[in-house]
């Protein structure tokens, strides 16, 4: 008998779980993505008719939650690196002896469910909360204003939700720069802005790419905080995945799936190319 | 940027210069001129302030007390972008997103020089590695990363160059090379070289002047002769090169020389080199200039008898002796390979002698083993 090498062996749980939990679901997404009802059938019952018209439907009717996760996952990216930056600097250079202290606290948020942070936040953000009725008194806001379904508590949501995921790659890139070089930089006539634009921020590309696909990635699919702190004009893509699965309509499902994922892919694949993250060190 | 400071030139002044943290103080009143276009060292161990006060100069770092001067502008508190001052830092600190090409015209770019090419490309041939431009630091092996950070630095033509421990990395053969090289760079360039390092030959070998900083503060400056010839403390006697530090006490004087008894033996020794506070002293006397005869040959100058040979290294070029006198020290001498006569042996009774002039005078109340027991510095300390 031929004899099997040790790495092969060890890859075999890896390979045997994606291929149950991955490669089959996709095969089987693409199988239902271009199937119809039977005609007569029950609810829920469908045969493959090859009828790719599914995806050109799918998409017309949805084309604007589409546009909305793509604008909404973008600006919660952009919130979560702004306010990211600074946290993962700070982190990395002036926390001292607080840093693991710290770096626990960035992932403390973990130890609660996804959900019920979010149903958190609308606490927060709703009628009853603490930040509406002192706003009010204020005069800031108009009786009739919420906070709740906006398309702003759904950015804001989710950049919050996200947001250990863009610190943690950004600390690790950033925890990376030799101080010294940025003392060199400064030795070299460049001042503290200067520094930052022509050596900090290059040197920490790689967590900046990092932090934003993996908070960009989850939030373009994301349905839970356009469900919870949105209303019915602040809907994405996964809602309507999520409301049509539930009708069931498993084939309109699965087109949108699938376009949903062709298209972060491509943006993902255009970004990376644009961010040249492999010249970076 | 501040023009006025960075066209500044001249010599740089430290005026009582003390940097502390906390209790900590880790440069205490110090003082110092460092003339215009001279290659100067800070010397000594780690944690002797000499890195500090290299930062301060730098701009990294600001003083607790104390004035910085270059010329005649007060840059105490001058950002380090404004001051005219480039380092070549200890771990070189090279950027390691930019070519070389970039790394050298970082600081020409960032005073708005837009024609760089002619500048950089002749420092390239400078330091001999013109083919590297287009390199990133991280495919350069060391000693061309320390030539790359040499010429990031004296690229933009400073008033003066700091050097932290700037061959510390490299191998001992590269490091003698480069020591050259460097002080050949500055003859050519024409800066004022400051280097701050713990290797005492790497500082006698480049430097024209030599301060050995010891706790924070400068024991002693001078050319490297003044320095190993005629130390005025403990610490500088025994940290550059070896000493024999014998117990004693001036008993009297003869023209320009001073008189000592060591132990009931008289020696004299030349006034100018008695930096002794009372009549206790120690006197001192560099192994190599001791010569060793057996006890019936006559000798002339200073002697001393009654040793016995305890020890006997023969390391080529020469012979290192461990004699035991009288008293119970133990003497060091080393004697050159040149003469043919064969080497002594353990236990051969001997005395030693040599010339007045080479004996010089240390306070009697020093700590004779001061600057002995130094650590190797480790790369990533202060």
């Amino acid at each position: 008998m031929k004899k099997i090498s040790t790495p092969y062996l060890l890859l075999l749980p890896g390979f045997a779980f994606l291929f149950t939990f991955f490669v089959f679901p996709i095969l089987s997404l693409a199988q239902v993505s271009t199937a119809t009802p039977i005609s007569g059938g029950d609810v829920g019952e469908f045969e493959q008719t090859l009828r790719f018209r599914n995806y050109l439907e799918a998409f017309l009717e949805s084309r604007e939650h589409f546009g909305r996760s793509l604008v909404y996952a973008l600006l919660a990216t952009f919130i979560a690196l702004m306010i990211s930056y600074p946290l993962a600097y700070a982190l990395a250079f002036k926390s001292g002896k607080y840093k693991n202290v710290l770096l626990v606290l960035v992932v403390a948020p973990f130890f609660t469910s996804f959900l019920l942070r979010t149903v958190a936040w609308k606490q927060i953000l709703g009628e009853e909360g603490f930040v509406v009725p002192p706003l009010r008194t204020l005069g800031l806001i108009s009786e009739s204003t919420t906070l709740t379904s906006t398309a702003g508590a759904v950015i804001i949501g989710m950049a919050y939700n996200f947001l250990p995921f863009m610190t943690l790659p950004l600390y690790a890139s950033i925890d990376r720069i030799d101080p010294r070089t940025l003392e060199a930089s400064g030795d070299l006539y460049a001042n503290g802005f200067t520094t930052f634009r022509k050596v900090t921020l290059p040197l920490s590309m790689p967590g900046v790419v990092a932090g934003t696909l993996l908070t960009f990635i989850p939030a373009a699919g994301d349905y839970v905080n356009a469900e919870l702190l949105g209303g019915p004009n602040n809907t994405m893509i996964g809602n309507v995945i999520q409301s049509r699965f539930l009708i069931p309509d498993y084939p309109t499902t699965s087109a949108l799936s699938f376009m949903l994922m062709a298209a972060i892919l491509i943006i993902v694949i255009v970004y990376i190319r644009k961010a040249g993250t492999d010249e970076v060190v | 940027m501040a023009d006025s400071a960075n066209s500044a030139r001249g010599d740089l002044k430290l005026a009582s210069v003390t940097k502390s943290y906390g209790d900590f103080t880790a440069v205490d009143d110090l003082s110092l001129t460092i003339p215009e276009g001279s290659f100067f060292a800070l010397l000594g161990p780690s944690g002797c302030g000499k890195t500090t006060t290299l930062r301060m100069v730098a701009g990294l770092e600001e003083p607790t007390v104390g004035t910085i001067h270059l010329g005649s502008t007060d840059i105490t508190f001058t950002k380090p972008y404004q001051r005219p001052i480039n380092t070549v830092f200890q771990n070189y600190a090279l950027f390691p997103h930019l070519t070389i090409f970039e790394n050298i015209a970082f600081g020409l770019r960032r005073r708005g020089i837009k024609d760089v090419d002619e500048s950089v490309n002749k420092v390239l041939d400078l330091v001999e590695l013109p083919h590297l431009a287009q390199r990133k630091p991280t495919q350069l092996s060391g000693g061309q990363q320390q030539r790359i950070a040499l010429a990031r630095a004296i690229v933009n033509r400073p008033a003066l160059l700091l050097l932290d421990e700037p061959l510390g990395a490299l191998d001992l053969k590269l490091r003698r090379q480069m020591q050259i090289e460097l002080k050949w760079i500055q003859k050519e360039v024409g800066l004022t070289f400051v280097h701050v390092t713990h290797d005492q030959e790497e500082a006698m070998t480049m430097a024209d002047t030599i301060a050995v900083m010891n706790e924070g503060k400068i024991e002693q400056m001078g050319s490297p002769a003044e320095l190993y010839d005629n130390p005025k403390t403990a610490f500088v006697a025994n940290f550059l090169g070896q000493s024999n530090l014998i117990k004693g006490t001036l008993v009297g004087t003869d023209g320009d020389s001073l008189v000592a008894d060591l132990f009931g033996q008289k020696i004299s020794l030349p006034r100018s080199r008695s930096h002794a506070a009372d009549s206790s002293i120690y006197a001192g006397i560099r192994p190599e200039k001791f010569r060793i005869s057996l006890l019936q040959t006559s000798t002339s100058g200073n002697l001393l008898s009654g040793g016995k040979i305890e020890d006997v290294s023969y390391i080529g070029v020469s012979t290192q002796y461990q004699v035991m006198m009288p008293w119970g020290q133990e003497l060091m001498v080393f004697e050159q390979n040149d003469d043919g006569v064969a080497p002594f042996r353990i236990g051969d009774p001997v005395n030693i002698s040599w010339e007045p002039i080479f004996t010089f005078a240390l306070r009697g109340d020093e700590d004779a083993d001061a600057g002995t027991e130094v650590v190797p510095e480790d790369l990533d300390e202060e």
